[in-house]
């Protein structure tokens, strides 16, 4: 063997002696140990490089080369090896910082808006596309505004269908329907063409119990215009149940009597609870009666300040305390407006 | 009204449609079906009804019409019979402890067999001994030796009424072996009628609408008589004081009547109309009176003899004395007006005219002559009497509601030949007949296009005519215009422009709303305009729902003693006017509230113990009488309320700290900020429920826009609110809508870095934080963008009444670095003011 081929050998041996030597190590203070062992000052390696100076002339670049490799593999194992200890040593610490997911969250206690504008401010957004604007009334009101002007004159026998609270002032009573607004915004506007929408608060005359109440949310819903017709009553308010309740959403309107309309009808919508089989929201019908509407009444356009004989309107009353009820199955209606946080909290 | 099927099978033929179907159809013409109660008839095939049924069936090999033929003792009770019955196919000894059998118990072979509703074993009826409806199925038992498996009915047990002293006896002419449902099954409809469509309060009423619909033919009842008594004429007088009141009065007579009880299917079809069975008389006026809609009213014909000292009685119709009083037969006593309307006779009141009769010249069980009334009032006036008499009955129902005095005429027909039948005697030949103010029968026209301008559909007149007609308006049609002539049994339909209105709904219900096409509004859009007020309080929703409050919507309805809970108890509150109900539910709702903050309290004691937190806002009115205005101002308020936990409590170990001044008043500088509403200041403010030291007045330009602050210990006494103090605030919406910005500056965001500096002075306790704050932003000038308090200090180190605050400034010039040099001439500059205006010294 020649002095190169042994010099070469001997570089082989350290190499491989070093890389053995690594496989062994598995903590990160052993590594450095091997580091100084193996690529230090005084490491074997290096020692070629130091005794570089006492061979031939020829040999060196050939054992410079080849020591110099050596050290390149062995750096390159080292830094393999020190990654892979790092990781393995992260992964041991992730393991010990293990949570327990399923402890509940830091509450953070949210704002929200009573169901009752939820669900108002829906309709009204449903109506604000169609181009209704709103309109608010006094809840306060002229027995004129609530009654007479729609056309129910003292003793008129539609009056019983509203139970009414009188004040101690002649003529003024809580407003038993948002429909007294209809007569303001008429005279208001006319001769213009409306579409407005009138929510708010309404009051009747009842026991209260878990089914009725003496505070209710209504929204009004008025046209008035040339040649506005019943189809297009009929057009308008299927958009709207359509939007509100669902695309597939089946409507009915079926004949009824106001006052303050005729041709009227009240709009039945499908039982969003049974799907229309039948249930006990929907007394077995299948159908829950969402609102009332009809073509407004000659007298009432006159009285708006609208001439009957040019132009004509439909308008619509629904409650949303009743048809919110039976949306979320809440067995109270007064649950509303005792404002239970445990009740609350849940829209 | 409950209207059973197959009365309404008296006046159209409804042998082909469905109880399903038919319920349909009487929904979609108005007639709003609630609930059918099935009477022996089977539920109707098909899984999907859109009608609540109840109500028992009566299989045909169950359930049938059967004749006893003798009835015997029972060897063993006294109390119990057996019958010998035949159900048609053959001979059964039944037991039955049925009083009414007791009277021919040992008679031997009966003449006229009793004719019964026979139950046989295995049969589901309602078990009679046991309250409400319970079913029950016939089984074989032994009952004091005898044997026992099926029975004779009571009206309990086959679901008719509540009826169980007896066994039901048929008329005599029931076909023994019939099916028993196939004999007198029924279906009663419960139909919503609606105050204003008083026309279809009847059978008949409804009949037509049903024919109408279905384009069936509407067959009148038979009201021919045969007047073979002596003439009425001379026999009673007749005046009517006041047309107006009275339109029309006409009056019968039936001698020789029995009082006995009508014909079992007539007693039946009263019972499933709701209305009870008296006696042949008296049903028979309720009978005519459910029939057409009719109220009709039978007088003791020899009792007004009687009072008329033996002559012939002369009956007046007339207003009352003011003062002048009646008995009503249901026993109460009425002091009268000169507003009510009377039937009387020379010798007093006899009746409170279209609502109630008086007690002594009622029909009785000695009657013998009656004296029947048919007639017509306004009805306004009924209306006023019943409501300031408060009392009903089924004739106010009506004629409080408008009733055609034709009908006056057909009911005291009817009811003539009704009564006679079930009661027997003879009519008075003629009536009488007063008929001063009969009512003009609008006659309106109606054109094609006005349908299609106003329904969305064009329908020929002939269509029109044909529809109407089957409503029974008499219809002439001329080229493009129908002219409908009202018929005589109804009072709703007027003149001219409201008369088409009227038509059109009788047209578009009878045409049907289903085939009316929909459309989508194709009108200009109204002028655009916008509500800035409801606007802002949306937004202002908003911006307290992301402060993490919890909106309220409540009653507006309280008591004056609730309001005045949010004063201290000695308290001497200004007086005010409320708003007052006239006829309040309950002394607690009496009148409508004046202060958001009273309803705020209510409800955070209401949930003080239901949450550790509470953060609440409401926005609502209050209500303020204004003199000499007719309705009060509707004030749109805010209020806002916080208590207890400043967060929600967890399973770490930190508690959360409970909510101080400085919690709300971080919400209404949120709010303030979100409106975009400069110029804020807060000023240490009064307010009797609020505590003297933590108030403040909130103002906006200077001006105040609301208070806010801790309540007051003493008003906090008056509520049950737990421990942790409660922050409240009040706004009036008004000055924060107007002082609210829809446009606002965006300032630039700055290209240079600022120059941040700390600056801690030493003042005076009663120096504000809000008065520094002004002094160091008058010195840094423009180029100071943020001015932030950071510490509050006092102790021995400041010196006794005294506190150190330290602020942190930020310094921007929007061109340029700022050099220390220029910061530190104006740092200088901001400690020299405070040094002079405050007494201010730097802190080292
Ligand atoms: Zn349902």
């Amino acid at each position: 063997m020649s002095d190169k081929e042994a010099a070469l050998a001997n570089l082989q041996k350290i190499q491989a002696e070093g890389l053995a030597a690594l496989e062994a190590v598995t903590e990160q203070e052993e590594l450095e140990a091997w580091r100084v062992a193996t690529l230090g000052r005084s490491s074997p390696v290096m020692g070629v490089f130091s005794s570089m100076g006492a061979m031939d002339q020829d040999l060196r670049p050939v054992m410079g080369k080849a020591a110099n490799e050596v050290r390149t593999t062995l750096e390159a194992a080292f830094e393999a090896k020190r990654a892979a200890l790092e990781e393995a040593a992260l992964l041991k610490e992730l393991e010990t910082e293990k949570l327990d997911v399923t402890l509940p969250g830091r509450p953070v206690e949210r704002g929200r808006l009573h169901p009752l504008t939820q669900v108002l401010r829906r309709i009204i957004r449903t109506f604000g596309d169609m181009g209704f604007q709103v309109y608010r009334s006094p809840e306060v009101e002229t027995d004129d505004y609530n009654f007479t002007y729609l056309n129910m004159p003292p003793y008129h026998p539609a009056r019983d269908m509203w139970d009414t609270f009188y004040t101690k002032d002649e003529g003024v009573l809580l407003r038993t329907h948002t429909s007294g607004g209809q007569i303001r915004v008429m005279r208001e506007r006319a001769p213009e063409p409306i579409r407005v929408i009138l929510p708010g608060t309404t009051m009747r005359y009842e026991q209260l119990s878990a089914r009725s109440e003496i505070e209710f949310a209504q929204v009004e819903v008025l046209v008035v215009g040339e040649k506005v017709t019943f189809a297009e009553l009929k057009g308008t308010l299927e958009d709207f149940a359509k939007r509100l309740f669902g695309e597939e959403a089946r409507t009915r309107l079926r004949p009824s009597h106001f006052p303050f309309t005729e041709p009227s009808a009240e709009m039945d919508v499908e039982c969003f609870v049974c799907g229309g089989k039948g249930c006990g929201v929907c007394k077995e019908t299948g159908w829950l009666e969402i609102l009332g509407c009809g073509m407004v009444h000659p007298v009432v356009l006159e009285n708006g300040g609208y001439d009957p004989a040019r132009y004509s309107g439909f308008a619509a009353g629904m409650g949303i305390d009743r048809s919110t009820l039976m949306r979320y199955r809440i067995d109270d209606i007064r649950h509303f407006r005792n404002n239970d946080i445990r009740f609350l909290r849940q829209f | 009204m409950k209207v059973p099927l197959t009365w309404l099978k008296d006046y159209v033929d409804l042998d082909d449609l469905g109880i399903e179907d038919l319920a349909k159809v009487m929904t979609m013409v108005g007639l709003e079906v609630e609930e059918i109660h099935l009477v022996g008839l089977p539920l109707p095939e098909g899984d999907r009804h859109e009608f609540k049924y109840t109500g028992l069936p009566w299989p045909a090999d169950k359930f049938i019409v059967a004749q006893v033929d003798e009835v015997l003792p029972h060897p063993n009770a006294d109390r119990l019979v057996l019958c010998r019955l035949n159900d048609g196919k053959e001979e059964i000894t039944v037991l039955t402890g049925a009083p009414n059998l007791y009277d021919y118990k040992g008679k031997g072979p009966l003449d006229e067999p009793l004719k019964v509703a026979y139950a046989r074993e295995g049969a589901e009826l309602y078990d009679g001994h046991q309250p409400g409806y319970q079913l029950t199925m016939l089984k074989r038992m032994k009952i004091r030796g005898v044997e026992s498996f099926s029975m004779i009915c009571s009206e309990k047990e086959l679901g008719l009424t509540e009826a169980h002293e007896g066994v039901i006896l048929l008329d005599a002419d029931a076909p023994t072996g019939m099916p028993l449902a196939d004999y007198m099954g029924d279906a009663v409809f419960d139909v919503d009628t609606l105050p204003n469509m008083v026309r279809d309060a009847s059978v008949l009423g409804m009949a037509r609408e049903i024919a109408a619909a279905t384009g069936k033919e509407l067959h009148y009842p038979d009201d021919s008589l045969e007047m073979a008594g002596p003439a009425l004429e001379g026999r009673v007088g007749l005046e009517i004081m006041d047309p107006e009141l009275n339109p029309r009065f006409m009056l019968g007579m039936l001698e020789g009547v029995a009082i006995q009880p009508s014909p079992y299917w007539v007693r039946r079809r009263l019972s499933l109309a709701g209305m009870r069975p008296i006696n042949a008389v008296v049903d028979a006026t309720n009978y005519v009176m459910l029939e057409i809609g009719e109220p009709l009213h039978a007088f003791d014909y020899d009792i007004l003899v009687e009072r008329a000292g033996g002559k012939a009685p002369t009956i007046i119709t007339r207003t009352a004395e003011d003062g002048e009083k009646l008995t009503t037969l249901d026993g109460a006593e009425h002091t009268l007006d000169s507003n009510m309307e009377l039937v009387t006779d020379t010798a007093g009141v006899l009746s409170l005219a279209g609502v109630m009769g008086g007690e002594e010249s009622e029909v009785n069980d000695q009657t013998c002559n009656v004296l029947l009334e048919g007639a017509s009032w306004n009805f306004i006036n009924i209306r006023k009497t019943v409501s300031k008499l408060k009392i009903t009955s089924e004739a106010a129902y009506r004629f409080s509601r408008g009733i055609h005095p034709a009908l006056a005429e057909l009911g005291l027909r009817l009811c003539l030949k009704r009564m006679q039948e079930w009661g027997g005697g003879t009519i008075a030949q003629g009536l009488i007949d007063h008929y001063p103010n009969p009512p003009e029968d609008p006659l309106v026209e109606i054109s094609v296009d006005w349908v299609d301008n106003n329904l969305g559909v064009a329908i020929s007149p002939d269509e029109i005519a044909k529809i109407l007609t089957r409503l029974e308006f008499e219809c002439s049609v001329d080229g493009d215009t129908v002219t409908a002539k009202t018929p005589q049994h109804r009072l709703d339909i007027h003149d001219g422009l409201i008369g088409r209105a009227d038509l059109l709904e009788e047209i578009s219900r009878i045409y049907g709303y289903d085939k009316i096409p929909s459309r989508r509004l194709n009108q200009p859009l109204p002028p655009q305009r916008m509500s800035q007020e409801m606007a802002m309080e949306d937004t202002l929703r908003d911006l307290l729902v992301n402060l993490g409050l919890q909106e309220l919507i409540a009653y507006r309805m309280t008591a004056p003693g609730r309001e005045a809970r949010r004063f201290p108890p000695d308290y001497a509150a200004p007086e005010v006017d409320y708003v007052e109900i006239q006829n309040p539910i309950t002394v607690d709702r009496r009148v409508m509230r004046r202060s958001i903050l009273a309803t705020m309290l209510e409800i955070l004691e209401y949930n003080s113990t239901l949450s550790e937190r509470l953060a609440m806002f409401e926005i609502g009115p209050v209500f303020h009488p204004v003199a000499g205005q007719q309705l009060p101002d509707e004030k749109m308020m805010l209020s806002i309320g916080l208590t207890g936990l400043r967060s929600m409590p967890t399973w770490q170990k930190d508690k959360p700290e409970i909510v101080d001044f400085y919690d709300l008043k971080g919400v209404v500088e949120g709010m303030l900020a979100g409106l975009h509403i400069d110029n804020v200041t807060y000023a240490a403010g009064e307010d009797p429920s609020l505590h003297p030291g933590k108030t403040a007045d909130v103002l906006v330009d200077g001006e105040k826009v609301g208070v806010m602050g801790e309540l007051h210990p003493l008003v906090k006494a008056n509520y049950e609110l737990g421990d942790a103090p409660v922050y409240v605030a009040e706004f009036a919406l008004a000055p924060l809508v107007g002082k609210a910005k829809i446009l606002f500056d965006v300032e630039a965001i700055p290209t240079y870095p600022p120059v941040l500096e700390d600056l801690a002075v030493v003042v005076a306790d009663d120096v504000t934080a809000a008065q520094v704050e002004e002094v160091i932003r008058r010195g840094g000038g423009e180029y100071l963008a943020k001015v932030q308090l950071f510490d509050i200090f006092k102790g021995k180190q400041v010196g006794e009444g005294r506190k150190s605050l330290a602020f942190s400034l930020t310094y921007i010039a929007p061109d340029r670095t700022l050099t220390d040099k220029e910061v530190s001439k104006l740092r200088q500059k901001v400690i020299f003011l405070l040094g002079k205006e405050l007494g201010a010294e730097l802190r080292s």
